[in-house]
């Protein structure tokens, strides 16, 4: 949450932990700073002949939100998750099935969509589903002097109104951990040319160190004997 | 012949046109379709505007009403735009609630303009009863034929531009607002922003303003809109396959260029119409 330099990329502290569920075939919880999302996957089950696809999975994301139901919000941003898990899951392996991908709010200071990404790829690691590359969420917000703030809070996305510590412009990307380019891009407010690849570098950046964090986790886990 | 291979393997039929360089519509990869635009059709609306893109039709009805302001923005009047993809337009959405794609692209809609402070808002106050303008806009397709959100941005831009406001006074007497429908002013619009919609076959190749069938053959689809200033107002990419900084700089490029097409039309209709009252 610290204003990034010039190479210098900080994120919050972030922990996550995996299987802390029951029913779910896989589970997760991811937490950054104080935004804190569950995960959890269930598949590949049966399908609805309606919604079957003959030579390939289907996924469904549901993202249930802290408070209220589901707005429209919460249907974007669902959009936004399940295409990023389409395109690394190998939905091919598992064709006539359903995965069913739901995701709970359970704190949001800033950096929401992030987080969901982040619980959503653990959790289908945990689930064992077979994917051709991780994926990893970092958000930046741009303040008004143009400086770049990667996993801003709740008050550093705020929009602009003339107090302190506010963005100008807020986006959150989706990087994959196999070329590291960009897989998902969701962006509010008006930004450059130049700025937004800025933040693409730092969003590449920020992704080595959660990339190693899934890496470090799942070691961690598998070496303990069961 | 050509159809029955279409039918049956429609990835091959296009990739066999994509090695050409072209498409089976007979387009270059980087051609958007003959846009036009239609401003005022809807006379019971404060502003309205219909484009076609090729087949795809989107129309877009304004409607201002009178609101307490909202706490975040106590200063300004709002929009609330809202899109609908009716079993009209296409035989892939059925009837009942807004599906996925109808509420993402209300949603786009709404994150495109929040921060564009462009408009003109008019707040009234008297006494302790603050009022603004709401802007209701119903963005709605008519015929589906892909890239629905560069027509919905370009259909509510051109109604916001044919918006007119009617003139309020306050009644010191009754302490309501009165509404003078002859007169009517414009909204001062100070930034246009304009969409432009890719998709990427394969992973590699990327083609501009596609249709419905490439769109659902595509692996990644990607919208950037710019404005008159050259500045990025949105980069929606909702996931797919990734993308490299090269090609991401060609979709930028060509997205200006679109920019410049098309605020070109608008004020060409808007001028049009205004010459012919």
């Amino acid at each position: 949450m610290e204003v990034c330099g010039s190479s210098n990329v900080s994120l919050r502290e972030f922990g996550c932990e995996q299987s802390l569920l029951s029913r779910p075939d896989g589970s997760s919880s991811f937490v950054q700073g104080d935004t804190s999302v569950m995960a959890g996957v269930y598949g590949p089950a049966e399908v609805k002949v309606s919604k079957e696809i003959y030579d390939r999975a289907i996924l469904e994301v549901l993202i249930q939100p802290k408070v209220g139901l589901p707005s429209v919000r919460e249907r974007s941003q669902e959009q936004c998750v399940r295409e990023t898990c389409e395109a690394s899951l190998l939905l091919s392996l598992h064709p006539r099935s359903s995965l069913t991908l739901i995701l709970q709010v359970l704190h949001d200071d800033g950096s929401l969509l992030s987080c969901c990404l982040n619980a959503a790829c653990m959790a289908l690691m945990d689930a064992g589903l077979p994917m051709s590359c991780l994926f990893c969420g970092v958000t930046c917000a741009i303040t008004a002097e143009g400086e770049i703030i990667t996993d801003p809070t709740a008050a550093q996305e705020k929009p602009l109104t003339g107090m302190r510590d506010e963005s100008r412009a807020l986006m959150t990307f989706a990087i994959d951990s196999a070329e590291r380019r960009v897989m998902m891009s969701s962006t509010k407010g008006s930004f450059s040319v130049h700025e937004l690849q800025q933040c693409i570098a730092v969003s590449q950046k920020a992704s080595e160190k959660i990339f190693q964090f899934y890496r470090d986790s799942v070691k961690r886990r598998y070496s303990k004997t069961h | 012949m050509a159809a029955g291979f279409k039918t049956a393997e429609p990835l091959e039929y296009h990739r066999s046109f994509l090695k050409e360089n072209c498409r089976p519509d007979g387009r270059e990869l980087s051609e958007f379709r003959t846009t036009t635009l239609n401003i005022g059709s809807i006379s019971t609306a404060d502003g309205s505007a219909l484009v076609k893109m090729g087949n795809t039709t989107i129309i877009c009805g304004i409607k201002a009403e009178l609101t307490n302001p909202t706490v975040e923005a106590p200063g300004k009047g709002y929009i609330v735009p809202n899109v609908d993809l009716p079993p009209l337009c296409s035989s892939r959405f059925r009837p009942g609630p807004p599906g996925e794609q109808a509420q993402a692209a209300s949603q786009f809609i709404a994150d495109v303009i929040e921060r564009c402070d462009r408009l003109l808002y008019i707040l009234l106050s008297f006494h302790q009863m603050y009022l603004c303008w709401v802007l209701y806009c119903d963005i709605m397709c008519l015929d589906y034929d892909g890239n629905i959100l560069d027509a919905c941005i370009i259909a509510l831009l051109a109604a916001l531009k044919n918006t007119q406001l009617p003139e309020i006074t306050i009644n010191k007497e009754t302490c309501t607002p009165e509404v003078n429908p002859a007169k009517r002013c414009g909204l001062h619009i100070h930034k246009h922003p304009v969409g432009a919609s890719f998709c990427v076959f394969d992973g590699s190749i990327l083609i501009v303003d596609p249709t419905a069938e490439e769109e659902s053959l595509s692996t990644s689809q990607l919208t950037v809109v710019t404005d008159e200033a050259g500045r990025l107002c949105s980069l929606h990419k909702p996931g797919g396959t990734s993308l490299s900084g090269e090609k991401l700089q060609e979709c930028i490029s060509r997205a200006t260029a679109r920019q410049r097409e098309i605020q070109k039309l608008i004020d060409k209709v808007i001028q049009s119409v205004k010459t012919a009252q």
